[in-house]
């Protein structure tokens, strides 16, 4: 987090004293306070805050959840119910824990759409975008270990369904399942381990947000017009201004979260899963919870077993590689006329890929799955490298100031002292 | 690497050889240090021996089972179908063709030489694990809920997306009314 030269001065003894031992306080001045923020970021750039703020949720609630839970075949489905019945304010808690991870997926799938939309994903950002990826595997690693834990219909054979298709993994496929079970099938090692993945996961994300987090204050946000600040006029400082606004921006998103809390708090879940598991039936209608519905229809969308495996965490890497197979020099899809059409495609074929995904597979739902697949990868391994040559973009302003007052205007006050702003990519 | 310098002139070889020495033998050490770290931790994931010994053979009483009944039971925590085929569904099951099928296997394969209308299979898909349902789907067998695979009498997939036919554990007859799974014969595939 040191993209900028510190403006900190310690005032008092006791705190020149520590800074000279530890300057923690000035590392968070210089990321959180002085930090040069372009003036011209919309509300799409708000969810990174947003984020952290439901990381800091489903900890807290999950470490209060596990005083309570029992991570045993046995026990967990009761215990469960226990806390929903006899804990005080049980119900809120693991309310709160399951809608809370619903509205991290909601907040990250709009924080990715912004990453894909303006180009963030380009050089110099390539290494802080792939952290953002390296999250997002945790993240989804984390919800479907969570997703077990409750022990009903749908935790067993979500267990179940997700072990097998580590199977197909050739080789070593056998291996890793028997290992993840400890045993010859999901069953009471499994949901104990489980657990402890569960518990273990969140702090490596923790751990990789900081990385994410310090690579972009090495490199500077993206803004809506993708081009880089130039001096002083183009930025803010964090504190007041992004600040307060990434505060309001999780208020509002709170009132979301509220509504699914408070009044349809199982809306976003399954019925089947207030049932116990039971290895002997499966529900008639299984599917995944609404985050992983996408890949869950690309996995279906293919015949063959390994296949669909193969191209189910296909559909999650290639995004790692996007910052190479995109070979415009423009970031912002609002200055790419060809792209921005193809985009909005790619957003319509992921949506309705997600809505395949509930569906049952026949007929005509897995033949539209398989279009929307092929469009899928051929967005990122077509659309993107061709566009980049053969598109002609609208013209760049000159600047962000530029793009915000219109051009030849200038205006004084506010921005950031010059020295301050100007160099966010030159240091390290 | 300043203090070798002094000595370099006179003996290059020999200070370059003990320094690479430790080097190697220090990497080494660690590589070989992180994997005998790395061994416990893993291979305490595997099946414990409580896990392994409730997996002793258990025996099934098929006497009070009716023609066309599938019973459930279970043994080292998977379920395992245990189904007696009427004599209609044992003539159909011998004359389909083997090449009818996705994972060809002729239907003296899927029984114990003698007892052919007793089917002993596991009740997991073999695609992703679901159970599928008895005496559904288009070949007087079962059909997966899941992601519509179907099998027919005697757990041959005959539908896909599961890719082979359902497991046959290891069993034996113990009498006519009695089988015994968890032993007495090689686990099929």
């Amino acid at each position: 987090m040191s993209g900028t030269a510190s403006t900190y001065v310690p005032k008092s003894r006791v705190a020149k004293w520590f800074e000279a031992r530890l300057p923690i306080v000035g590392l968070m001045h210089s990321s959180f306070v002085a930090f040069p923020v372009p003036r011209n970021l919309n509300y799409f750039w708000t969810f990174g805050a947003i984020l952290i703020a439901f990381l800091g949720i489903q900890i807290v609630t999950g470490v209060w959840l596990a005083m309570h839970y029992e991570p045993s075949a046995t026990g967990a489905f009761n215990s469960v119910e226990k806390i929903m019945r006899d804990v005080n304010y049980g119900w809120l808690l693991r309310y709160a824990h399951a809608n809370g991870a619903s509205m991290f997926f909601v907040a990250v799938y709009l924080h990715m759409f912004r990453n894909l939309y303006y180009g963030s994903y380009k050089a110099p950002r390539e290494v802080l975008y792939i952290l953002g990826v390296v999250i997002y595997l945790l993240m989804m690693a984390t919800a479907f270990l969570g997703y077990t834990l409750p022990w009903g219909q749908m935790s067993f054979w979500g267990a179940t369904v997700i072990t097998n298709i580590l199977a197909a993994i050739p080789v070593v496929g056998d291996t890793i399942q028997t290992l993840l079970w400890g045993g010859y099938s999901v069953g009471n090692p499994t949901v104990n381990r489980f657990f402890s993945l569960h518990y273990l996961l969140p702090w490596m994300i923790a751990g990789v947000v900081v990385l994410h987090v310090w690579a972009l204050h090495v490199t500077g946000q993206n803004n809506p017009v993708g081009i880089p600040i130039k001096s002083g006029k183009d930025a803010v400082p964090f504190t007041p201004y992004a600040t307060i606004k990434d505060v309001f921006a999780v208020c509002v998103f709170m009132i979301l979260f509220s509504w699914f809390l408070f009044y349809q708090p199982n809306y976003l879940g399954h019925a089947d899963n207030y049932i116990q598991a039971n290895p002997a039936v499966t529900p008639a209608h299984i599917v995944p919870e609404w985050y992983f519905l996408p890949f869950y229809a690309i996995l279906r969308a293919v015949p063959s077993k390994l296949g669909g495996v193969i191209l189910m965490f296909s559909a999650v890497i290639i995004l790692a590689f996007a910052p190479w197979l995109d070979t415009s020099r423009i970031r912002s899809c609002n200055y790419r006329p060809l792209y921005r059409q193809f985009f909005w495609v790619f957003v319509g074929a992921t949506l309705l890929l997600g809505w395949l995904g509930s569906q049952p597979p026949e007929g005509g739902y897995v033949l539209a799955a398989q279009v929307c697949t092929a469009y899928y990868f051929a967005h990122f391994l077509i659309v993107m490298p061709l566009c980049g040559l053969f598109e002609t973009p609208k013209k760049l302003p000159g600047s962000i100031l530029e793009s915000v007052t219109g051009p030849g205007k200038q205006v004084s006050g506010s921005g950031m002292p010059a020295g301050a702003a100007a160099a966010p990519t030159t240091k390290g | 690497m300043a203090n070798t310098s002094a000595a370099a002139p006179a003996a290059p070889g020999h200070e370059g050889s003990r320094r690479d020495f430790l080097f190697l033998a220090t990497g080494a050490g660690l590589a070989v240090g992180a994997a005998a770290a790395a061994w416990p931790l893993i291979s305490s994931m595997a099946p414990d021996a409580d896990t392994i010994a409730a997996g002793a053979p258990i025996e099934v009483d098929l006497s009070p089972i009716q023609d066309g009944q599938i019973v459930n039971v279970f043994w080292r925590g998977k379920l395992i179908f245990v189904r007696k085929l009427t004599a209609k569904e044992v003539g159909d099951m011998q004359a389909v063709p083997l090449s009818a099928m996705i994972d060809p296997a002729a239907f003296p394969t899927r029984v114990k030489s003698g007892h052919d209308q007793w089917l002993v299979v596991y009740g997991n898909c073999t695609h992703l694990g679901c159970v599928p349902i008895g005496h559904q789907g288009n070949f007087e067998g079962w059909a997966c809920p899941c992601h519509g695979s179907q099998f027919d009498a005697v757990g041959r997939v005959r539908h896909g997306p599961a890719p082979i036919n359902l497991p046959i554990p290891p069993y034996a007859f113990e009498t006519d009314t009695k089988i015994r799974i968890g032993e007495g014969g090689k686990e099929a595939a």
